[in-house]
């Protein structure tokens, strides 16, 4: 930087030592829309780095995989083919092996082009046993309950070691002996693909046509919910970032604003104007760094804080591990700091732009303030209507890109149309009102009304985002409880590890017990996808409480008949399915008959009558059953079940209990969810501070003349505080529907594209109740400090105004 | 620091003309004007004659639409911007009818301004300057705590402060009272004469304008 350019920073610099509370506006804008963002951010990362790092024990689970096509066989040929094409693989073979009475899971891996896949497999074969790993007969790996039940198996001479963090109920083995042990030849289950493959490499179709790559999330996968609860997370962070934005850009619009003058005379003593912008774009980033590192540990704290909670939540619900420490991690610091240079940067390309094209000379007098505001109105009115005919495009693209772009088109269009409706309100409400001070008022109100716009913006979108995401959590709360009522009907739910030992379970149950419902299920491909299928006898629990959201009459009776299908509504959604249609099953097609609703799922489901699973399923598992009993004797019974057989505590589940566990944690996303309200409505009330301070300064010469009219000025800040009030509360009323319609797209569309199924919305009057007193609250915060200095502002500085007038 | 006797400002058929909603209005239409160094120059004329404007395009603050224009040996018709912006800021003390100090700098701060600028800062010369111009007690007040004379010698002090060889000064003293006017104007033209300085004083006072070498009137887009 040049001694020159020093000199011009410093004097633009100057400026914020002269107005510290507007440069701590500025700052604090940046700072926490940065915070919220990399807060959220913080929490999400940490949370999918746990799920990743569980997942990856035996990496599998956010890996790629390739597996054949329907109708296909995957063989060690092709590992081999691919593997030459220079594909970074490596062979999976899954399968369950009889041991004994029970079955446990085999899974076989291959530890040499494992390793390539990622350091978290790295450990699954320690150096020294690698030979004995790989040769046969073989070393195997499994937790000491899985070695217990093999005892007494043939594995023709495999060694099975002890081994912690494996995954339950499963032998890890050499992808060989799998193949052996499962009679296979040479069939393998699936490869799993290298998230970073070489550049140029043939293309799948060339190298092994017959077989699909799939995402981790095609396949049945317990994250659904907690995806769900990410994105949610994720859409309300770039919700108050947006926020967070209109603070930033009407504290740096200002800063532009008020220096017109000082650059005109930079200009005027010989400073080229390419030096002047440059050094104003400096000026920003610097400010931008320095309050988004702030933000970053602001957010970085904000997370912490959370962090228990969230973790508790996730695992809780999810049956996800979190680990509750929080390492700040270089890629959200990184974000962190993009977005708030970002962020700064498009709050002050209109400003430069402005400095760019604002002529050397002042341009003679400024346009009245009406016409101005009139032409900003229509703008923003286009505007609007230019985003309102982008949205239904943006839903017709479809996917989660296009369901997030039209959230994006819509909130923003609402936003610019707040203005010209409350413009409209006043100019209506002029024409009505009597009184020469009530006239003032509405006057004044209308015309303070353009200088806070951006800032009612902020609050607007920042209620409306409490709102959607508020009614989102709610109606998730509320129909997912609504769903669990309905699904887990039965008492107890209980689980056996073998099936001799579910057989003395049944046996045992059966005289104590009203029912005993098998919940015995078979991986099955559906309509192309890896989806389940579940048997259910004819009973009045699935007849009366199962959560069917659409289905043909006598559906039930086509089910215990064997002559009907129903399906979950991710499949039904998925595959465009209506009733009637036929879906291909296993030993024949059957007609779909109903449709019932399943959260947490992201998978494809189906349901058959109990008589034609057996048939069709004689190797399934017979491990889980539902059992029908008197309330009050659930508990005991549970405990009872526990003794008798021995079971873990996991194994029997008491549904009362289930519940009550769903609601903590509900309640404890809410409290996340709350955190975050109060941080954003912060944010807002922040944003009207800088505004009503800005328009504090700017608002004398309106001012003085009432006052020397006769207005004390103490009556003068009580209108102030008045108006603020009146303009929160208009603005509040206008962010009612536009949240609701904000959680109708959160439910109705960015839902369905992420997860599949789609949440009836149940709005809370409750919640909007509250969140208006928040943002009356919040104005109230906001407009208290500028109607004190009005009100204790003194006479000569009112006097000014009219020593000034030219 | 003489300029010697050459053209300092050496303008052939100036024409300028602003765009009105009834199509272009013509200013300035046809301005001849030779000035050499040391000399100093009133001009006058009705409000809306293009004092200003005239002055404005000896600064280089905006273009004409014809006519032959050079200032201190710079061709403002052929200069760019940054040509423009560097003639102002090496060559030429500017003072305007407000007082265009920068509010969030101190009178110290802003008297050193545009000498530092140029990168011909010298303390001794400003603090002997605030002396003469009777700012010495109100170096560390910002100019929002001055009254009007005092911020127009603040000014004063900051066109002078780099030596110019030109001075351009519109309606300096526009702002103030006779009395306070006619002493700051005083002051100002004792320290040009001190300086040896080319100045071009718009003004509206034919007692201001008598007290310069020559005076010319601008009245219907031309000089007389
Ligand atoms: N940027 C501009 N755009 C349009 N018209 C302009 C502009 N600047 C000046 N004018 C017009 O040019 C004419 C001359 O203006 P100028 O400011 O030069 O007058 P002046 O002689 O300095 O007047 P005063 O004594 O009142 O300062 C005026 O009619 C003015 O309206
Ligand atoms: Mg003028």
């Amino acid at each position: 930087m040049t001694g020159r350019a020093r000199l011009v920073l410093a004097a633009l610099m100057s400026h914020w030592r002269r107005r510290p509370l507007q440069l701590a506006m500025l700052l604090a804008g940046i700072m926490l829309a940065t915070a919220l963002w990399s807060g959220v951010q913080a929490v999400n990362a940490e949370a999918r780095a746990s799920y990743a790092e569980a997942a990856d024990r035996l990496g599998t689970g956010t890996l790629d995989r390739l597996e054949p096509a329907p109708g296909a066989v995957l063989t060690t040929a092709d590992f081999v083919a691919l593997r030459r094409a220079g594909w970074i693989v490596s062979p999976l073979v899954e399968g369950r092996l009889r041991a004994g009475e029970g079955r446990v899971a085999l899974l076989g891996i291959e530890p040499a082009t494992r390793v390539a896949l990622g350091p978290a497999e790295g450990g699954a074969v320690a150096e020294g046993d690698l030979l004995a790993f790989i040769t046969p007969p073989g070393l195997g790996f499994a937790d000491a309950e899985v070695i217990r039940e093999l005892e007494g198996a043939d594995l023709g001479g495999l060694t099975v070691a002890p081994r912690e963090g494996l995954p339950p109920d499963t032998l890890v083995v050499d992808v060989g002996i799998a193949q052996r042990l499962l009679n296979l030849g040479e069939r393998l289950t699936a490869l799993v693909v290298a998230p970073e493959q070489p550049p140029g490499l043939a293309p799948l179709e060339q190298v092994a046509p017959h077989l699909l790559r799939k995402a981790p999330q095609d396949r049945a996968d317990p994250e659904a919910l907690t995806g769900s609860f990410h994105l949610n997370l994720t859409a309300f962070a770039l919700l108050s970032f947006i926020v967070g934005l209109f603070i930033t850009q009407s504290a740096v619009g200002l800063a532009f604003e008020q220096r017109r003058q000082v650059v005109r005379t930079l200009r005027a003593l010989g400073v080229p104007l390419a030096e002047v912008l440059g050094v104003m774009a400096a000026e920003l980033a610097i400010l931008a760094l320095v309050a988004g590192l702030a933000g970053i540990l602001l957010g970085w704290a904000v997370a912490a804080a959370l962090m228990p909670g969230v973790a508790a939540t996730l695992s809780g619900l999810y049956g996800a591990e979190v680990s509750g420490a929080l390492a700040l991690r270089p890629v959200w610091v990184l974000s962190g700091l993009g977005m708030a240079l970002a962020g700064a940067g498009l709050a002050g390309a209109r400003g430069l732009l402005r400095t760019a094209r604002m002529p050397l000379l002042a341009a003679g007098q400024a346009r009245p303030w009406a016409v101005a505001a009139a032409r900003g109105l229509r703008r923003q009115v286009l505007g609007a209507g230019a985003l309102a005919l982008a949205l239904p495009l943006c839903l017709a693209w479809g996917g989660l890109v296009g369901g997030f772009a039209a959230l994006a088109c819509g909130l923003l269009a609402a936003a610019l149309l707040l203005p010209v409706v409350l413009d409209a309100g006043l100019r209506w409400l002029a024409g009505r009102v009597r009184g020469v001070l009530a006239q003032w008022f509405v006057a004044d109100t209308r015309q303070q009304s353009g200088g806070l716009s951006l800032a009612l913006m902020a609050l607007m979108l920042a209620l409306a985002a409490n709102i959607g995401v508020g009614t989102m959590v709610g109606s998730f709360r509320s129909t997912f409880l609504g769903w669990l009522d309905q699904r887990l009907v039965a008492e107890l739910y209980v689980n056996a590890r073998t099936e001799p030992e579910a057989r003395a379970i049944r046996d045992w149950l059966a005289p104590q017990v009203d029912a005993i419902l098998p919940i015995w299920s078979a991986e099955v491909p559906l309509r192309g996808q890896p989806g389940r299928v579940f048997g259910v006898v004819d009973h009045p629990t699935y007849r009366d409480h199962w959560p069917i959201l659409r289905a043909r009459p006598g559906a039930w009776n086509e089910v215990a008949r064997g002559t009907g299908v129903l399906v979950n509504e991710q499949l039904f959604r998925r595959a465009g399915l209506s009733l009637g249609d036929s879906l291909d099953l296993p030993g024949g097609a059957l007609p779909v008959v109903g449709v019932y609703s399943d959260y947490g799922n992201p998978s494809p489901q189906a349901i058959i009558g109990q008589d034609l699973f057996d048939a069709r399923f004689p190797e399934a598992p017979r491990l889980n059953q539902a059992v029908r009993v008197d309330p009050d004797r659930a508990a005991a019974l549970a405990e009872a079940l526990r003794d008798r057989f021995d079971l873990p505590g996991s194994a029997v589940t008491d549904q009362a209990q289930v519940k009550a566990v769903s609601l903590r944690i509900f309640e404890r996303t809410f409290s996340v969810t709350a955190a975050l309200n109060v941080l954003t409505l912060g944010v807002a009330g922040i944003a009207l501070l800088t505004g009503l301070l800005t328009l504090a300064s700017m608002r004398l010469p309106q001012l003085a003349p009432v006052w020397a009219a006769g207005l004390t000025r103490r009556r003068l800040a009580r209108l102030e505080l008045a108006r603020t009030l009146a303009l929160a509360a208009a603005t509040a009323l206008y962010a009612v529907p536009v949240g609701l319609g904000l959680a109708w797209m959160l439910l109705a569309v960015i839902n369905v594209e992420a997860f599949g199924w789609r949440l009836p919305m149940q709005i809370s009057p409750e919640l909007i109740a509250r969140l208006g007193v928040a943002a009356l609250a919040t104005a109230l915060a906001a407009g208290a400090l500028p109607a004190l200095r009005l009100a204790r502002i003194t006479p000569s500085q009112l006097l000014r105004v009219f020593a000034d007038e030219r | 620091m003489s300029s010697g006797k050459a053209e300092v400002v050496s303008a052939r058929g100036i024409v300028k003309a602003f765009p009105s909603a009834a199509g272009p209005v013509a200013v300035l239409n046809g301005v001849d004007l030779a000035l050499r160094g040391g000399e100093s120059l009133a001009v006058t004329g009705e409000s809306g004659s293009g004092k200003s404007t005239l002055l404005h395009l000896i600064g280089g603050l905006d273009v004409t639409d014809g006519g032959a224009l050079a200032v201190l040996g710079t061709d403002l018709r052929t200069a760019d911007d940054r040509a423009r912006a560097a003639l102002r800021r090496e060559r030429i003390g500017m003072i305007f009818q407000q007082f265009n100090l920068i509010p969030s700098l101190t009178v110290a701060a802003n008297l050193a301004f545009q000498a530092r600028l140029a990168g011909r800062h010298d303390p001794a010369r400003v603090a002997a300057l605030a002396g003469a111009l009777g700012l010495s007690q109100l170096m560390g007040r910002y100019p929002e705590q001055l009254s009007g004379g005092q911020q127009q010698r603040v000014a004063i002090g900051r066109a002078l402060a780099g030596q110019p060889p030109l001075v351009l000064a519109d309606e300096p003293t526009g702002n103030l009272d006779e009395a306070t006017g006619d002493a700051v104007a005083a002051l100002m033209l004792d320290l040009v004469r001190q300086q040896d300085t080319t100045l071009v004083l718009v003004t509206h006072s034919l007692r201001l304008a008598a007290l310069c070498d020559r005076q010319v009137h601008l009245h219907a887009g031309r000089l007389a």
